[in-house]
Formats: C-alpha cells, sequence, structure tokens
C-alpha cells in the first residue's frame, strides 16, 4: 500500500482520511525554533465535498488514495445512473447520484466532462466551466429591450433553471457558467 | 551586452537589507559590541533533537579516513568558545543551515544575526533587542508576557503543572484536529502554542515571551525556584524572530543537556550526533555570565517590508537556485 510522508504533502495530492478519498487542499509547514514540526493540512473530502484542518506531527505517514480524474463523453441518464464512455477505448462507466451530484444540471450528451474516479469507480463529476445549452421554455421576448436589469427565468434542455435577460426566447443557444450556474452570452453553435 | 535593467522592486529589496544590514553594523558599532566570523563547518554538531544538521564530505579521495563535517545551524558554539577566550561583547551575521525546514516562513538556508553580551541579564537584552527594533523602525515598544502566562490568558490553561492529557483536553475543547503527538508533553504545548496563540499574538506590536518550561529549556539557564527556564522568543506579527538565553555556563550542565539531547535522539530514530567537547574543555576555563540571542534576519526583513512568505525577501530561494 502506498503511502505518503508529511514532507511530501503538497496541495493536490490524493489521501486516505477517515476511510474516504480526501485531496490535500493547502498544507503549511510549521516549525519553532525549539520545537516539534508539524503540518497544519486543510483536507478536502472529495465524497462529501466537505474541508477539515488537521494538524500532522513531521514524519507521520498517510495512506495514498487510488484517485483519478479522468475526461469522459457524457452519453445518457436512465434516471439512476448517469452513463459516461472513454472516447478512445469505448469502456462506459455508470456513476450514481451521489458522485453526480448537483452537476446533473449541466450535463448535456456529448459533452466531455472530468470524472473523478476512486479505485475505478465515479466519486465526483466537473462539468467544463462554460456550457452551452438551448433554452426549451420562458416567457415570451420583449422587443427592444437589450440591456434591462430584472430578467426572467428560462428553462434548458437539461432541466436547469437560470436567470436571463428579458429578450432571451425559447429555441436560443445560451453560454452558462456551471461554477456559478448563471447566463453569461448568448452562445453561436 | 544588454543593459543591467533590474526591476525597480527587485532591486528595492536588495537595497532594504543592505540598508538593515548597515543599521544594525552601526547598532553594535555604537554599543562597542564586536563583529566576529566563525567557521560554518564543525566536526561536532547540535544535538537538539528537533534540528536536523546539513552534513558536508571533507574527505580527501585519497585517503580511506573519512572527514565529515556538520554545517552550523548556529554560530553559538564556537562563539560562546570565543567568549570563554575572553572576547567581551560579540555578534556576527552568517547563512545558517537547517535539513527539512522549508515552507512558508523557512528556507533550509537563512540568515541569522546572533549576538552574546556578557554582564547583561536576559531581560536587559530584551531591551537592547527593543532598541534595535526602534532603530530599524519596526516597533517603538514591546510587550512582554511570561509562557504561563499566555496560556492563561489565551487558554485559561496552567502550563507549567498541566499533564499530558490536560493538553489534549484544551486541544480538543478548542476543536483542533490533531494526529500523531502521542504521549509528549513539549510537542503538545508548542502545537497549542503555534495553532492557538501564535495567530492571536503581536497582531499590532511585537511581544516577548519569556520564562519556558524546564523541559524546553535547550541551552538557557533553569531557575529551578520558579520552575521555569529562562529563555525568551520575540514574536511579530505572529511570527517567531528570535530565540535568548540567560546562558548556562557550567560545563558539565551542558554536558548533561547534549547527553540527553542524545538519549532523546536515540530513542526516536534519529542518529546521534558527535558532542563539542572543544567547546566543553573552553567552558571549562570560565565562561562569563551571559545572555546571547539568535535572531532570524529574513523574517525580520519581511516584518520590516510587510512580505508574508520568506521567499519574497530572499534574493534566491531554495527553489530557484
Amino acid at each position: 500500500m502506498a503511502t505518503y510522508s508529511t514532507s511530501e504533502f503538497k496541495s493536490g495530492m490524493k489521501i486516505m482520511q477517515d476511510g474516504d478519498p480526501c485531496t490535500i487542499v493547502e498544507n503549511e509547514f510549521v516549525k519553532p525554533g525549539k520545537g516539534q514540526a508539524f503540518s497544519r493540512v486543510k483536507i478536502k473530502n472529495l465524497k462529501t465535498g466537505r474541508v477539515v484542518d488537521r494538524t500532522f506531527k513531521s514524519g507521520e505517514s498517510v495512506e495514498a488514495a487510488d484517485v483519478m480524474e479522468t475526461e469522459l463523453q457524457y452519453l445518457y441518464t436512465d434516471g439512476e445512473f448517469w452513463n459516461f464512455m472513454d472516447a478512445e477505448t469505448f469502456e462506459q462507466i455508470a456513476a450514481d447520484a451521489t458522485a453526480v451530484g448537483d452537476s446533473y444540471k449541466w450535463l448535456k450528451e456529448q459533452d466531455m466532462i472530468t470524472v473523478t474516479l476512486w479505485n475505478g469507480v465515479p466519486i465526483a463529476i466537473t462539468p467544463a466551466n462554460f456550457v452551452n445549452l438551448t433554452v426549451t421554455e420562458t416567457d415570451p421576448g420583449l422587443k427592444g429591450d437589450t440591456a434591462s436589469g430584472g430578467g426572467k427565468p428560462a428553462t434548458l434542455e437539461t432541466g436547469a433553471v437560470v436567470r436571463v435577460p428579458l429578450f432571451i426566447e425559447i429555441g436560443e443557444l445560451l453560454k452558462i457558467d456551471t461554477r456559478s450556474g448563471e447566463y453569461v452570452s448568448r452562445a453561436k453553435d | 551586452m544588454p543593459d543591467y535593467c533590474p526591476s525597480p522592486s527587485y532591486r528595492e529589496l536588495l537595497q532594504r537589507r543592505a540598508t538593515m544590514y548597515a543599521q544594525i553594523r552601526q547598532f553594535f558599532a555604537e554599543r562597542n559590541v564586536l563583529e566576529v566570523e566563525t567557521p560554518i563547518f564543525s566536526e561536532s554538531g547540535n544535538t537538539d533533537p528537533a534540528i536536523s544538521s546539513v552534513i558536508a564530505d571533507f574527505s580527501y579521495a585519497s585517503e580511506k579516513r573519512s572527514d565529515i563535517r556538520y554545517a552550523h545551524t548556529s554560530p553559538e558554539f564556537p562563539m560562546k568558545r570565543l567568549l570563554a577566550n575572553g572576547s567581551g561583547a560579540i555578534y556576527q551575521i552568517c547563512k545558517v543551515f537547517r535539513k527539512e525546514e522549508s515552507g512558508r516562513l523557512h528556507n533550509p538556508e537563512f540568515s541569522m544575526l546572533e549576538w552574546y553580551r556578557p554582564g547583561l541579564k536576559y531581560h536587559q537584552l530584551m531591551d537592547e533587542i527593543t532598541e534595535l527594533l526602534k532603530m530599524l523602525g519596526v516597533a517603538s515598544a514591546v510587550e512582554r508576557v511570561s509562557y504561563a502566562e499566555l496560556f492563561q490568558l489565551h487558554l485559561k490553561l496552567d502550563v507549567l503543572n498541566a499533564s499530558v492529557d490536560d493538553l489534549k483536553n484544551c486541544a480538543r475543547k478548542s476543536g483542533l484536529d490533531v494526529v500523531g503527538f502521542d504521549d509528549d508533553y513539549d510537542a503538545w504545548s508548542s502545537m497549542l502554542l503555534a495553532n492557538l496563540i501564535e495567530p492571536e499574538l503581536g497582531k499590532d506590536k511585537p511581544f516577548f515571551v519569556y520564562d519556558y518550561p524546564l523541559s524546553q529549556a535547550a541551552l538557557a539557564n533553569t531557575c529551578e525556584e520558579n520552575n521555569v527556564a529562562e529563555r525568551f522568543e520575540l514574536y511579530i506579527n505572529g511570527v517567531e524572530i528570535a530565540n535568548g538565553y540567560q546562558e548556562l555556563t557550567d560545563a558539565e550542565v551542558y554536558r548533561c543537556r547534549f547527553e540527553q539531547d542524545n538519549k532523546k535522539r536515540k530513542a526516536s530514530g534519529l542518529p546521534e550526533i558527535k558532542i563539542d567537547m572543544r567547546l566543553l574543555n573552553d567552558l571549562k576555563s570560565g565562561f562569563p555570565d551571559s545572555s546571547g540571542v539568535a535572531l532570524g534576519l529574513d523574517r525580520l526583513l519581511m516584518a520590516i517590508t510587510g512580505a508574508v512568505r520568506i521567499s519574497d525577501v530572499l534574493s534566491f530561494d531554495f527553489h530557484n537556485i
């Protein structure tokens, strides 16, 4: 079993903590001139997303987590699982609702998605920062209104609801920031 | 040849270090403290279990006998030999080396100002450090708080009489999540200090913390009556800048401390370090009552410039050379 010593800690490293795969967000080396050295570490649980601060005495070692991130193509969902495919090997992998979380709103068929695998099983997915999605439902657009504030809700092809400007109409393709869930602009396909 | 044109901030950084050094030298010249230079490499080293020495190989390729030397982790031992030989008050500015120390506030080689004042008590040395900080424009006053007061004030803990379990409870109550500290009183207390107290220390003004637990005496004189070691540390913006002692004078006590250090090293699986017999011999010839302090110059420059990373005040840090 691979292990890492505190001296090897760095941000982005994947380790096992409390039985879950985690990533080191931040690692600070602390050493009084006359005294015990230790590492003050921010650790993010990759399954729950929870971040904890933990202090390790220098020289402690922790188990490495077999975690990798891979770019997969999103295929379809059957309501229970979301299916992805490795575009080179055509191997298919199914992610459950826990792994997909709220990101299901931004999954458009054929899009490339970052999937985090732990021991080969998906535990989290990260859509691209920006996706282009078509409006399937919204109130009629107001002619001439190009810039006023306010806006209105619009339902997109994936079921996501975002706030859009009043001039947007059904059938238009929009660029959305998946991190904030906000409308960015009209998109050209 | 292209014109040499350093960026203004880089040039400014070099200038500020040069100015600081010039001011320090002027400060000691005015006080008749002599600048000295001592060797970096020695056959014997620092036994402190918490400090790891860099080893250099001076062996001749043609000889079987090896000549392995320790790079100094501070110039303390040879400077003490000078004091024992009647040097009077001395100071040194030099590079020192510590393995396994790298981070936001650590660079494996760093600059140190170390000075010794025969005849001064450690509180008088704190006065002198305050004068130096004034001259450098770092602070106009420095508050003093004892180690015991500090723990009482911030953690409501009687640290000098606390058991390891008391320290663990304190960590738990404060919500600290800690791995691997076993039953080591000194490791727990310094972890509490670093995690819970230091971030609050001296945010707007520098602090001296003085009178440490006996088990953290290092090479400071101990005052059995008060159950403390006459040791102090200077903090600026929560960062440890200097460590000083009322110096031990008895060669036999030095020997005991070194041997204890090596026992601890052996118990933790660390290499034992050859004890400096030349130092012990010189101390026997009569070491004056003195106080002494080692001050990290890179961190002092951080305080002067407002830098948050040690690499921001170095010409080139360890990962860039």
